[in-house]
């Protein structure tokens, strides 16, 4: 189980970062909700996976899963979609400003690419 | 109490002035006077204490665990230091009333004055050496705004800025000192490090604490050579000139040499170090204030001097120095403070201050011309006055000391700077006010009234009567200066006549010596003008101009606009700094046993590994990149579930839902496409990712195989939530109740975000090319004909109560099964998104009665107000309650105060998810044109339909 949830972390990490780091805005948003799932995914797990534990205080139960990684990864999971949703209205702000979508500023002068859409 | 309300006095008062001024000037003036003459007389009260060898205290825990308090002492030192900031604080204050211009903000002025004198005041009450610190920075602070107080004035602007670059570098070096002594004394405390000589001085650590500090002292009091700043510092308006750069801020530094006097001086290191620098800038300033041409240059230049002096004279290390040294900063602020006002009169009357133009004002500005002949021949050390007597015991202390093993040295130096200061003392009457009368002054200038001259006139009464009477009026209060200083092994006696011992011979032959390079000023400034001379500010311009280069060259390489790129740097330096941190340690082996797999979770993997290379590969094609995030957010909310995190699963899938449709609202309106990129960038950029992932993937992985290093804090949340918290979820105990804080914070910043989009979209639509953009907007191709299909409408509108009843549900066994306000919130958001879905934006808007600005307000208010409420108990902050109450039909049920809590968070989570969305929605309604009024595009039940 564990090397399933750390290949899973690893995997949503790599294209997390892969992601953030293209020039237009619509993948970076896509990467920054990829790297939430990871970081949340990540956090939790440093509680370490126990399966059929809730932390629900109930009788007879045989122990209980760490909660306090859950507390965190409860909020962090809201506040990333406040970022999200600023992200987009920033991203959304600045196509509608400029009639592109691309990060750089100095676009086309060191990166070959070119004009973007 | 007294001492901290004396030095907090002039940072409260220094409201007074920005208000007043609404009053009229004189006004504005007497408030600041009355601020600086309360705290004079607090001051005053405790003279009698003080003189009686007695040091007042005052202790304020403030950061105990740093030992940093704010703790306050008045001892000699510091009474002589609190009488010469108030004192003169109030005279410039009676001073720059007349002195500024109607043009000139007063309140702002006055406002700047007394910070800087509350700062000032605090470095000299402080018994705590890191609070003093704290004061010291607010000098240099407060002074940087009182220098640039001419914004206009471009070499204002400058001065400002070198004088606090100059200062602010030393005020660094001195934390550093001041935190090796502190650690050497074993306290913060400077009554503690004042009894500590023996051990500091063996320390290895002295002298780099001795040289920080020093670098403190001596940039803070224009030592060679960080001398240039305080020239540049005469762009001030001339009250600041006298008061901060004559009278005290440039005094701090020498307070401070005085201060730690008991536990610094008396080694070969201080002597050198000190003395030298001291004796090295006296004869530089008193050279180079001969031969400048502004009277406030030449005035600054002096200071430069005179505080070398003193400077020289505590770094002697005897304590018969010490008290000419105190003796000294008391005749200087005085006479000095004197001759920077008359200066200003002449600048304010003549319209210059540039001594070629100037000259036989004697018949002019008689009133001036006495006050200011007063204290330059102070200043000069004629006799009686009394810059005399502080003179002639220094050249007396000069004859006992010896540089190097060379017995005159140090006399011979002193001797020629007491010379040349007698000549720019004779320079300042004898070129502005004595020769020839002329007639072509810039200005036709007269005494000015009554008010501007009073202050300067009343200094020069005091250096005339302290000058006669020099033990009735200065002697106690050098004396007792001089025992805090040197711990009571100082003799005062201060007379006129010492017999005819060398100093006198010393002193008489500066006088003669003085006058005649007076006399003989024109061929010897051509001699000065045809030498080469080095400017200090030149070499600091250039320092200046070579870092800000350095800074921008390293700021352009790194942050050339390009994000993405800023971001790849980013991202490899954390990865490489987590693998050094992760290589240099030691780990054990992982020994904790692995979880069983049971079939199901290899296909929730699959899934989770296939859409995310998915995603990766398809990224370019934005709406079938979007479904993928929804996959894997699916699959993450499975996750929590199989993981035993029902609240995690909940909370994760409806945000996925609200994600989804946020970055769809947002799609419409971005290009659907992204453009491909280089494949260098390509294999670049995969390149990081991969061992971003592999970092991040492996560390998890290690931390998983180990067991917690230390005993985890959830044992407590285990066993205290029920009995503590009074719920059996533990999750939600932690966040209403344990942890409530946090929550709270998050629940605010939450809030923040959705305003921060609204207000992001009230600046677009308020106009300017996005709105014009919008307004011209062509729908996509596409469009669905049917925009509220029937059958999606009336779904909607039946689950809608339903909805609400699943979210007032979960609110409510929140606190004991999974659930909550967080969890609750984000439901009901969604059962209300569904109809602005299937009804339209304007339908459902104009059936919504709440606002949801007001609904953030009142969640994060009731949030707060649950917290206070605990005060009226007697508890801190957020302390929760609970009990259980029955009402006979019902079962007994609970009452928590956590659950009105929760109710806030619920409330700031509906709000904050329903302001993000409906702002983006309000776009497309500027962009779309064609707004609904009625639920479907089609109504059956309307006879044109059919």
């Amino acid at each position: 189980m564990e090397y399933l949830i750390a290949s899973g972390v690893g995997l949503m990490t790599a294209a997390g970062v892969y992601l953030i780091l293209r020039r237009h805005t619509f993948p970076v948003i896509l990467g920054l909700a990829l790297l939430s799932y990871a970081v949340n995914l990540f956090i939790f797990a440093s509680g370490r996976v126990v399966i059929g534990q809730p932390p629900i205080l109930t009788k007879g139960a045989a122990g209980y899963t760490d909660p306090l990684t859950q507390a965190l990864v409860l909020t962090a999971i809201v506040i990333s979609f406040g970022m999200s949703a600023v992200i987009v209205m920033m991203a959304l702000g600045a196509f509608l400003e400029t009639g592109h979508d691309r990060i750089d500023t100095n676009d086309g002068k060191n990166d070959g690419e070119g004009t973007g859409d | 109490m007294s001492l901290a309300l004396i030095a907090a006095l002039p940072f409260l008062g220094a409201l007074l002035p920005g208000l007043m001024i609404r009053a009229g000037r004189t006004t504005c003036a007497l408030a600041a006077g009355s601020v600086t003459a309360l705290a004079l007389l607090m001051v005053g009260l405790h003279i009698p204490a003080v003189l009686r060898g007695e040091v007042i205290r005052t202790r304020i825990d403030w950061l105990p665990q740093l030992g940093l308090n704010a703790n306050f002492m008045l001892d000699g030192l510091g009474l002589l230091f609190a009488l010469l900031i108030l004192g003169i604080g109030l005279l410039i204050i009676l001073y720059a009333r007349f002195y500024l211009s109607p043009a000139d903000p007063m309140g702002q002025f006055y406002t700047f004055l007394l910070l800087f004198q509350g700062a000032m005041l605090g470095i000299v009450l402080s018994d705590n050496i890191l609070l003093l610190l704290v004061f010291w920075e607010l000098t240099s602070l407060s002074s940087f705004l009182l220098i640039g107080y001419w914004k206009h004035l471009p070499e204002g602007r400058r001065g400002a800025r070198m004088a606090l670059a100059v200062t602010g570098t030393g005020g660094l070096a001195m934390i550093a000192g001041v935190l090796i002594l502190g650690n050497l004394a074993g306290s913060f405390d400077l009554s503690v490090i004042l009894t500590q000589k023996e051990v500091i001085q063996a320390s290895d650590w002295y002298l780099p604490a001795l040289i920080l500090i020093l670098l403190g002292c001596f940039t803070k009091s224009a030592q060679f050579p960080f001398h240039f700043w305080l020239p540049q510092a005469m762009a001030a308006p001339t009250p600041v000139s006298a008061y901060l750069h004559s009278a005290t801020m440039v005094k701090a530094g020498l307070f401070l040499m005085a201060r730690l006097w008991p536990v610094m001086s008396g080694t070969p290191e201080w002597f050198y170090i000190v003395a030298t620098t001291g004796l090295v800038t006296m004869l530089l300033g008193a050279v180079v204030a001969l031969f400048k041409d502004d009277l406030k240059a030449l005035l600054a230049y002096s200071t430069v001097s005179h505080l070398g002096l003193i400077t020289m004279l505590l770094g002697f290390g005897t304590p018969g120095a010490a008290v000419v040294a105190v003796f000294h900063i008391l005749n200087h602020a005085g006479f000095k403070a004197a001759l920077f006002m008359c200066a200003g009169i002449v600048d304010h009357e003549v319209h210059s201050r540039d001594i070629r133009r100037l000259g036989g004002l004697r018949h002019l500005m008689p009133v001036t011309f006495a006050i200011s002949t007063v204290a330059a021949l102070s200043m000069a050390g004629i006799p009686p006055l009394n810059g005399f007597l502080s003179k002639e015991m220094m050249l007396d202390q000069a004859t006992q000391t010896a540089w190097m093993g060379n017995p005159w040295l140090i006399a011979a130096l002193a001797t020629l700077g007491a010379m040349l200061s007698v000549a720019y003392a004779f320079r300042f009457i004898g070129h502005v006010f004595l020769g020839p009368v002329r007639n072509d002054h810039p200005h036709v200038p007269h005494d000015p009234g009554f008010g501007l001259w009073a202050a300067p006139a009343f200094l020069a009464v005091l250096v005339i009567v302290s000058g006669l009477m020099p033990m009735t009026l200065s002697g106690w209060l050098v004396a007792t200066g001089a025992e805090a200083v040197t711990a009571g092994a100082a003799q005062v006696k201060i007379v006129h006549w010492h017999g005819f011992v060398t100093a006198l011979w010393l002193s008489l032959g500066a006088i003669a010596g003085g006058f005649i390079l007076a006399r003989r000023y024109a061929p010897l400034n051509r001699i000065w003008l045809a030498l080469p001379r080095p400017d200090a500010t030149l070499f600091f311009n250039s320092g200046i101009a070579r870092a800000f280069a350095l800074a921008q060259g390293i700021t352009g390489r790194l942050h050339d606009g390009s994000a993405t790129r800023a971001l790849a740097i980013a991202g490899v330096t954390m990865i490489a700094a987590g693998l050094w941190a992760f290589l240099g340690g030691s780990h054990s082996p992982g020994t904790r046993s692995l979880t069983p797999v049971e079939p199901l979770a290899p296909v929730g993997w699959l899934l989770l590994a296939g859409s995310t290379i998915g995603l990766v590969l398809v990224h370019r094609n934005r709406v079938l990149a979007l479904v993928l995030v929804g996959v894997i957010g699916l699959i993450v909310s499975v996750t929590f579930v199989y993981l035993s995190a029902p609240d995690l699963a909940l909370t994760q899938i409806s945000v996925e839902v609200a994600t989804v449709i946020l970055m769809l609202l947002a799609l419409n309106f971005l290009p659907k496409v992204t453009p491909p990129e280089r494949l260098t960038r390509v294999a670049r950029d995969a390149v990081i990712a991969g061992a971003a992932g592999l970092c991040a993937g492996g560390l998890i992985l290690a931390l998983m195989l180990r067991d917690f290093a230390f005993p985890g804090i959830a044992a407590y949340h285990i066993a205290n939530s029920k009995t503590e918290g009074g719920g059996t979820n533990i999750v939600n105990v932690i966040l209403v109740d344990f942890r409530g804080y946090d929550t709270f914070g998050e629940i605010t910043v939450l809030g923040i975000a959705a305003l921060v989009i609204y207000a992001l979209t009230e600046a677009i639509l308020k106009g300017g090319p996005a709105n014009d953009r919008l307004l011209n907007w062509l729908p996509a191709r596409g469009r669905a004909g049917d925009r509220h299909p029937m059958m999606f409408v009336i779904v909607t509108r039946l689950i809608l109560p339903v909805a609400l009843m699943v979210g007032v549900f979960i609110f409510l066994r929140g606190h004991n099964l999974p659930g909550g306000g967080f969890i609750a919130g984000l439901i009901v958001a969604i059962a209300l998104l569904m109809q602005y879905m299937a009804s339209g934006f304007a339908w459902a808007a104009a059936r919504r009665s709440v606002d949801y600005h007001a609904l953030i307000a009142l969640g994060v208010l009731v949030a707060a107000g649950t917290g206070i409420g605990a005060w009226f108990n007697g508890r801190p902050f957020l302390t929760s309650d609970f009990g259980y109450v029955t009402l006979p039909p019902l079962e007994t049920f609970e009452l928590a105060t956590a659950a009105l809590f929760d109710a806030g968070v619920f409330l700031c989570v509906l709000g904050a998810v329903m302001l993000a969305l409906a702002s983006i929605s309000r776009l497309a309604i500027r962009a779309g044109g064609t707004v609904n009024t009625r639920p479907f595009d089609i109504d059956p039940s309307q006879p044109e339909a059919r």
